[in-house]
């Protein structure tokens, strides 16, 4: 049996429209130059889908290569501070790379072997997409260009060395908020000049169609591990599963396991920054409206003229204007809720989990830990709930060493 | 429809038109009206006034930067409809380039009403393709709007059928896959585009591809019926309403000339 079953479905009921509309999301607001590109990738992805011989190659990347299933682990010291509810980690940090970013990107990457395309671009914020889409480059043989904006180059100095390691390119955007919105600025601009041998393997659910399904397909397996994992652990379905949101990809992943499981709640956690209150945040759902933002129409923080505002979060992976489409569809629909955590509350998970588990997550990825503390004691001692943790903390090392003041600032 | 008849009187002068672009608000609001009445006394026919957007990601550095400044310089949204009447009233015809989220969040009856009251033609809409207007196909028509789409080298024939069909005015060939910006040569993609495009359409097809010279006017001319220059204009801005006149005047002279290429066999 395939661990990547849902891949090979050609049409769930949550799927998108044919135009890749998520009710009034998402679609294709894109330059003609790029609509053949998209509708050549969407080709290849739904005969992809439908092709065993994929899901296979698929598969087996993900067992042999990516260390998947990755494990559930109960974290009930950390629960202690939850109310008493059970807590358990979906731990995707221990995923190769460190991160859930490499199921996408090993998905992407075969597609683009399947496509005949030499060269792939990526844009990162953490780092964690462009060290994992440099990962399944020199694994495919594939040229590697990464664009990153600066102000991240130097907070994730150490992810950009990794990327050259591993045989990358990568170029420190320098327009705009110089953020992880530029370098998809950036990644776009190289994409419509070198389309005919380049494909963009964006790095999350978000973007033109058919970016947002396809994305969410290759990380459902995160939620199908998880929904049985919990069910062999406990008998029972979790009360909630709570994710971080930036642009999205951990977090529909993980969703869509428990997604026809009407009891089973749906909490994302956006980067709530300096709170909400100081203006500084990046809690697109919460706070933005609707709007069109790198191909899709999706919620999106904008001022009154329909300029996009910059967002902000001490997590360079979080801090995202917009969000993937599907996300907003959920928000409207009720199915699942969001929520936002500020970057002190997110250090203190991080800091908490780290000394109660021995686990360091991801800040980004401490959102949703910290999330998960207020919905434990929301739901009191009964309650259940699934965390992913996207992914580890290593790289962000430097930034919580200066939170909490255990090196000098320089 | 006013562009309509904008391409019969210079089909009737056996010529191409001059488009000249320029953003709102560029440097500030006050000069950008100086900057595009010069364009208009250079002798551009038309006049492309772009809306200033955080996230241009058909655009090259040069009007980035551009951009950039005027949002910087304070230029809100509504002020495009004042830049626009400052042409209108000067004697010349407009339209507006823009990115489609600013359209979306004023609302897309809304802009169009203001623009039509400011006496501008139509929309030029570089991120929002045919499949996804349908809003603003119903709107155009209520306000009297030009529709110009988009096409580019990587189009098929069908999309290329699809969105000319869905257009009125003119059709936009990009016609180099790429940003915007000046270039040294003119590719001979663009001819082939053209050709392309008029095979599914009647309509009169601009080109952009990064012409800056009265030269590279005259080979685009050749084979366009507009041609259209935006970064050099945006260059030569830095030298104020007389750098903008001459070259618009350079410009218009090339688009008269249809020397290059009519004569050279492809």
């Amino acid at each position: 049996m395939s661990e990547a079953g849902p891949v090979t479905k050609q049409r769930n009921p949550h799927d998108p429209d044919e135009r890749g509309h998520f009710g009034p999301y998402g679609g294709r607001f894109m330059p003609e130059a790029l609509i053949g590109a998209l509708d050549e990738l969407s080709a290849e992805y739904d005969k992809a889908r439908l092709d065993p011989a994929f899901t296979e190659e698929f598969t087996r990347l993900l067992r042999d290569y990516a260390n998947r299933p990755s494990l559930l682990t109960e974290a009930p010291r950390f629960a202690e501070h939850a109310g008493g509810a059970r807590i358990f980690l979906k731990r995707e940090d221990l995923n190769h790379t460190g991160s859930h970013k490499i199921n996408n990107v090993l998905g992407q990457a075969l597609l683009t072997k399947r496509m005949g395309k030499k060269r792939v671009i990526a844009e990162t914020g953490a780092g964690q997409h462009g060290v994992a889409t440099a990962t399944a480059c020199a694994l495919m043989e594939l040229d590697c260009t990464i664009y990153m904006g600066e102000v991240d180059t130097e907070r994730q100095a150490l992810n950009v060395a990794r990327m050259k390691l591993l045989g990358a390119e990568v170029i420190p955007v320098k327009t705009g908020s110089r953020t992880l919105k530029d370098a998809i600025n950036e990644a776009l601009r190289d994409w419509v000049t070198n389309v005919a041998d380049t494909h963009y393997l964006l790095g999350t659910a978000a973007g033109a169609h058919p970016f947002p399904v396809m994305v969410r397909n290759f990380h459902t397996v995160i939620g199908e591990e998880a929904r049985r994992q919990i069910l062999e652990q406990t008998g029972r379905l979790p009360d909630a599963v709570a994710a971080c949101v930036g642009g999205g990809s951990n977090a529909i992943g993980i969703f869509h396991g428990f997604i026809d499981d009407p009891d089973v709640r749906l909490v994302g956690f956006e980067p709530g920054g300096h709170g909400i209150a100081s203006g500084e945040h990046g809690a697109t759902l919460s706070e933005g409206t609707p709007g069109v933002l790198h191909g899709a129409r999706s919620y999106l923080l904008q001022d009154d003229d329909g300029q996009t505002i910059e967002a902000y979060s001490i997590s360079a992976g979080l801090d995202y204007p917009g969000v993937g489409p599907e996300h907003a569809w959920l928000k409207d629909t009720g199915r699942a809720e969001y929520r936002s955590v500020t970057d002190d509350e997110a250090m203190d998970a991080f800091q908490l989990l780290s000394r109660t588990e021995g686990v360091i997550p991801a800040i980004e990825s401490a959102h949703a830990l910290a999330g998960a503390l207020v919905l434990g004691r929301e739901l009191g001692p009964d309650g259940l709930i699934v965390v992913n943790l996207s992914g580890r903390g290593d790289k962000d090392m430097d930034t919580a060493a200066k939170h909490f003041g255990y090196v000098e600032e320089s | 429809m006013s562009l309509k008849r904008l391409f019969e009187q210079v089909k009737a002068e056996d010529r191409a038109a001059l488009i000249g672009y320029l953003p709102a608000g560029f440097p500030t609001v006050a000069e950008s009206k100086d900057l595009l009445a010069a364009m208009v006394d250079g002798g551009c026919d038309l006049i492309e006034v772009g809306v200033p957007y955080s996230d241009p990601v058909m655009d090259g550095p040069t009007i980035q930067v551009a951009a950039d400044t005027a949002l910087r310089n304070g230029f809100r949204l509504r002020q495009t409809f004042d830049v626009v009447e400052s042409v209108t009233g000067h004697g010349g015809r407009a339209v507006v380039m823009t990115y489609w989220n600013p359209v979306h969040h004023y609302g897309v009856d809304a802009f169009a009403r203001d623009l039509a009251a400011a006496g501008g033609d139509g929309l030029i809409t570089p991120d929002l393709v045919p499949d996804e207007a349908e809003e603003w196909l119903a709107v155009s028509e209520t306000h009297g709007l030009d529709r110009i789409f988009l096409v580019a080298p990587s189009s098929s024939e069908e999309r290329i059928d699809r969105t000319v069909k869905a257009a009125s005015g003119f059709v936009y060939a990009t016609a180099v896959m790429g940003v915007t910006g000046a270039r040294d040569q003119v590719g001979a993609g663009a001819a082939e585009l053209v050709r392309r495009t008029k095979a599914h359409t009647t309509l009169p097809v601009g080109v952009g591809i990064g012409v800056r010279s009265g030269e590279q006017a005259a080979e685009v001319a050749a084979f366009a019926d507009a041609v259209i220059v935006g970064s050099a204009f945006v260059t030569a801005a830095e030298g104020g309403p007389g750098a903008v006149r001459a070259l618009a005047e350079e410009l218009a002279g090339g688009v008269r000339q249809k020397s290059g290429r009519a004569t050279v066999a492809p």
